[in-house]
């Protein structure tokens, strides 16, 4: 066993070093990739063993290089960071697996070096304890994914990753303006340095804190400054996409969460709380509304994710709101488990869409018709993503949704519990209406293709790239609804 | 602070020069540049903040921060110059080939709908 003092090193690392072996040594990328990937998911399942009792929490934050808090680079791991590492490096599984049998070999060559580039900069924003760096790793992560969404070559995806690209570089550098007035007033980098010295009526702390949420805000897509991420996430190849979708957004929300919950006092953010509660409630209506009316499948599950980053920042106003308390740990794990579940299950979407368009030449949900026959993995993966995405039980997405409803019920917002009910009417409509025309069989339909293609060929052929999907699929249904009783032992 | 505030108000109106370019034109290269200066504007404050009292040497952490700004801020301009040159001879080369790209035939409109309100 590695000693201790790697865990926060190596998920930075070793995607590092992939990034740069597969650029050197392009024909062994997805040797290099499915290895890369396999032991980045056991080193971050390790993470969460080591941090889930709270003991590995803060005095793992190694100095690298022997250089002083202030110039060092700051690492720390704790189980919020282990159980975003797990994520990405699941969906990362997954995504790698997937895009072998996607991507033709050019394609291929410049896939694996942004991808491990991706990876790299996700790990290390998980894990920076000092502002700067997660400068740095924003900037990283937006470039590598600007690349990766002009992979798929289309006028429209090269217009989108440049879209993509300005909309990435405004909300970095609205957040650097916010690190250097933190700079200027406290002298310091370190997250913990700061949060101990900072005073919620000191004169710069409001304007870093609304500039910083304003350029991650917008990095995450809530509503109203969601307008770029349909077409880039719609346009870009779909194991990208389920990458943008499920990991680089949440990335932006998760070190929202990190500050608003670590870094500025409270009743510095009590004033913006209403507000960031009513554009995320503004995000779930609009997402499901124009989810429901795509006409493609893509389209649809970027904007469903529209939708799922407004209950997240919905949830966050909610918890914020809250006292520290068993109530407070409740609605975390909830809202954790809410996080996670979208991930594993619009990963699943994307890869299953991606599929489809791979087949038919088109992801037009109203030419589905009858496809369960053909493709019975990837329908039952996208019913079972689905699930996840409305949240039916036994989904970790449901288990989120009860919670914040039990939340709302506790304080009298009946308002939100409209929201929440309507929202997941609206998921339940456009989930079921893509189930809905995959599983319906119409006779043109049925002699169009039974003889051309006998089922037990296609079953065989296309087994290989169908099976990530539907893992993700049942981890975010199953895996997570059914093994979450740990989550909250370990929060609280 | 007094000693820091030229640089300050100086830095505040290269940022709002940034925004507002950014903002109102919708001509790539002129949005590039944008982000260019308001870039600039926030590693004025950077290197201001870097002034210790009177007699001491300047701190060298923000220095050093807006070194890295400034290669991330020229990988980024190459990207997005590449990226619209890419866009543009894919422009040409669908209007050689009416067919290339409508496979997204409702995505364009779509997105660009919500981008333009």
């Amino acid at each position: 066993m590695l000693p201790d003092i790697w865990l926060p090193i190596a998920p930075i690392a070793l995607p590092l070093a992939l990034a740069l072996v597969s650029l050197v040594w392009p024909r062994r990328g997805f040797v290099l990739a499915v290895g890369g990937a396999g032991l980045l998911l056991a080193i971050a399942l390790a993470a969460l063993v080591a941090t889930h009792d709270g003991t590995l929490a803060q005095n793992l934050a190694p100095t690298l290089g022997g250089w002083p808090t202030v110039l060092g680079v700051g690492l720390r791991l704790d189980l919020l960071s282990a159980l975003f590492l797990s994520l990405t490096a699941g969906v990362g599984l997954a995504v790698v697996v997937y895009a072998q049998s996607y991507f033709r070999a050019a394609q291929a060559r410049a896939f694996w070096p942004m991808w491990w580039l991706l990876v790299t900069a996700l790990n290390t924003l998980f894990l920076a304890a000092d502002l700067f760096n997660v400068y740095v790793a924003l900037e990283l992560l937006g470039l590598a994914a600007v690349g990766l969404s002009a992979l798929a070559g289309s006028r429209e995806a090269l217009a989108a990753a440049l879209r993509y690209l300005l909309v990435g570089l405004l909300g970095s550098l609205l957040y650097l303006l916010a690190v250097a007035l933190l700079y200027l007033q406290y002298g310091a980098l370190d997250i913990a340095t700061i949060a101990a010295r900072i005073e919620a009526d000191a004169p710069l702390v409001g304007l870093a804190l609304v500039l910083a949420s304003a350029g991650l805000i917008y990095k995450a897509a809530l509503y109203p400054l969601h307008f770029w991420l349909p077409g880039a996430h719609a346009s870009a190849a779909a194991p990208v996409s389920a990458a943008l979708s499920a990991l680089v957004i949440k990335a932006a929300w998760y070190l929202l969460m990190r500050l608003w919950l670590e870094l500025f006092p409270a009743a510095s953010s009590a004033p913006l709380l209403p507000g960031l509660a009513l554009l995320g409630a503004a995000g779930v209506l609009y997402g499901s509304w124009r989810a429901l009316r795509a006409p493609r499948l893509k389209l649809l599950a970027a904007w469903s994710s529209v939708a799922q980053l407004g209950y997240l920042f919905l949830g966050l106003a909610m918890l914020l709101a809250l006292p520290p308390g068993p109530a407070f740990d409740t609605l975390f794990g909830g809202l954790l488990l809410f996080a996670l579940g979208h991930g594993l299950a619009k990963a699943g979407l994307f890869l299953a869409a991606g599929s489809l368009l791979h087949r038919l030449g088109h992801d037009r949900i109203d030419a589905f018709d009858g496809l369960a026959h053909r493709l019975p993995a990837t329908a039952f993966a996208i019913s079972i993503a689905g699930v996840a995405l409305i949240g039916l039980p036994p989904s970790g997405a449901f288990l989120g949704k009860w919670l914040m409803l039990e939340t709302a019920f506790a304080a009298g917002d009946v308002w939100i519990v409209l929201v929440i009910g309507v929202g997941t009417l609206l998921a339940g409509a456009y989930v079921f209406r893509v189930i809905g025309q995959l599983f319906s069989a119409t006779a043109a339909d049925a002699t169009d293709v039974g003889p051309v293609a006998p089922p037990a060929l296609h079953k065989f052929h296309v087994a290989g790239e169908e099976v990530p999907a539907l893992l993700l699929g049942l981890a975010a249904t199953l895996l997570l609804g059914l093994g979450a009783a740990p989550l909250w032992d370990w929060l609280s | 602070m007094n000693a820091l505030l030229p640089y300050l108000i100086a830095a505040v109106a290269l940022i709002a020069l940034g925004l507002r370019a950014l903002l109102l034109h919708r001509d790539t290269l002129r949005r590039l540049l944008a982000i260019n200066v308001l870039g600039a504007g926030v590693f004025m404050i950077l290197i201001a903040a870097a002034r210790r009292a009177d007699g001491l040497p300047p701190d060298p952490v923000p220095h050093a921060l807006v070194l890295t700004g400034i290669v991330v801020a020229v990988a980024a301009t190459a990207l997005g110059l590449a990226l619209d040159r890419a866009v543009n001879s894919a422009a040409t080369d669908d209007d050689r080939r009416p067919d290339a790209g409508n496979r997204g035939d409702d995505n364009p409109g779509d997105a660009g709908r919500d981008h333009a309100s």
